[in-house]
């Protein structure tokens, strides 16, 4: 991948298929790291299902037999010297996965987070139903999106009715535009 | 600054379109979206599907959607066209360009861009 903002991307969606009604992005900047946390109130990963969706072998889709997904964010934080983690649950009571990946940012090897905004409009209008809470915080400041408070507004026009995708595009820019850059 | 009030300006100026969009949706864009596609390109390709199908007013009769992995990774970003009573039009390599083509050529003037299909790459 490219730009991590891809590999988020594509972990999330694995959030949107376990079901999950919320999908939490967070990414947090120090000088030194990155850490992205993609959490979710989905159906969640028994223990040997965690270990094994490391594994590029082990997929739940049907087409074809390799999973890539949470390998390649693995290698895009490994090779920075940095690392992921899933914490999973599949009771009945309280069941999600939080993936944590951290990244050293001045390894030569870090890939650049990218176009994070076409990101997060992608997964809502690929999933305009269910609720996204998007924070990237650097420097003391954050950039904020939560489609609750959206929707609260919006009543019944859908997340994905195009005035109300540019209207995300804008906010989340004018965000970035007023949060300092990396100190 | 862009506030929530131009979101309720949005619901009160949808109010009426948007039963009107329901049960409309004769052209159906798929774009894959799969470890595979997204790799190979397939966000800038949405993205061009969107706001293209918008621009150009066909968001009644066109709707844009995402799935997962089509089943041929080679061929990334894949993008599938589904008409009624048409047979499905599948589209590989794709990119913001071809897009812009298969908008204007396909989606508004009817006409496949037999090129850039797969079952050109097949023959």
């Amino acid at each position: 991948m490219k730009e991590l903002s891809l590999n988020i991307l594509d972990i999330a969606q694995n959030s949107v298929k376990a079901g999950a009604s919320l999908i939490e992005i967070l990414l947090t900047e120090t000088p030194e790291t990155l850490t992205i946390r993609i959490v979710d109130n989905g159906c969640g990963m028994t223990a040997a299902q965690v270990e094994s969706v490391m594994d590029p072998f082990f997929t739940t889709r049907t087409t074809r037999s390799v999973g890539l997904g949470v390998p390649l964010l693995k290698l895009a934080a490994e090779q920075t010297g940095g690392s992921v983690e899933i914490v999973s649950s599949a009771q009945a009571e309280d069941h999600g996965t939080a993936v944590t990946a951290l990244f050293n940012k001045n390894h030569i090897d870090f890939t650049p987070l990218g176009d994070i905004i076409s990101t997060v409009t992608a997964l809502i209008q690929g999933a305009p139903g269910i609720d996204w809470q998007f924070v990237h915080s650097r420097g003391g400041d954050a950039v904020t999106l939560d489609t609750r408070e959206l929707r609260a507004v919006l009543g019944d026009v859908p997340m994905d009715q195009y005035d109300v995708m540019q209207w995300i595009g804008e906010y989340l820019r004018e965000g970035y535009a007023a949060l300092p850059a990396c100190e | 600054m862009k506030s929530l009030a131009e979101l309720a300006a949005i619901r009160e100026k949808m109010k009426d379109k948007v039963i009107l969009r329901e049960g409309s949706g004769e052209i159906r864009v798929v774009v894959g979206m799969a470890t595979c596609g997204i790799a190979a390109g397939a966000r800038p390709v949405l993205n061009a599907f969107v706001e293209g199908v918008n621009k150009e007013g066909l968001a009644e009769k066109v709707t844009v959607s995402q799935t997962g992995c089509i089943g041929v990774c080679q061929f990334e970003p894949v993008v599938e066209v589904f008409e009624a009573d048409k047979e499905k039009v599948t589209y590989i390599k794709m990119t913001p360009e071809k897009a812009a083509e298969v908008i204007e050529k396909h989606l508004k003037g009817g006409k496949v861009i037999a090129d850039y299909t797969i079952t050109k790459a097949l023959a």
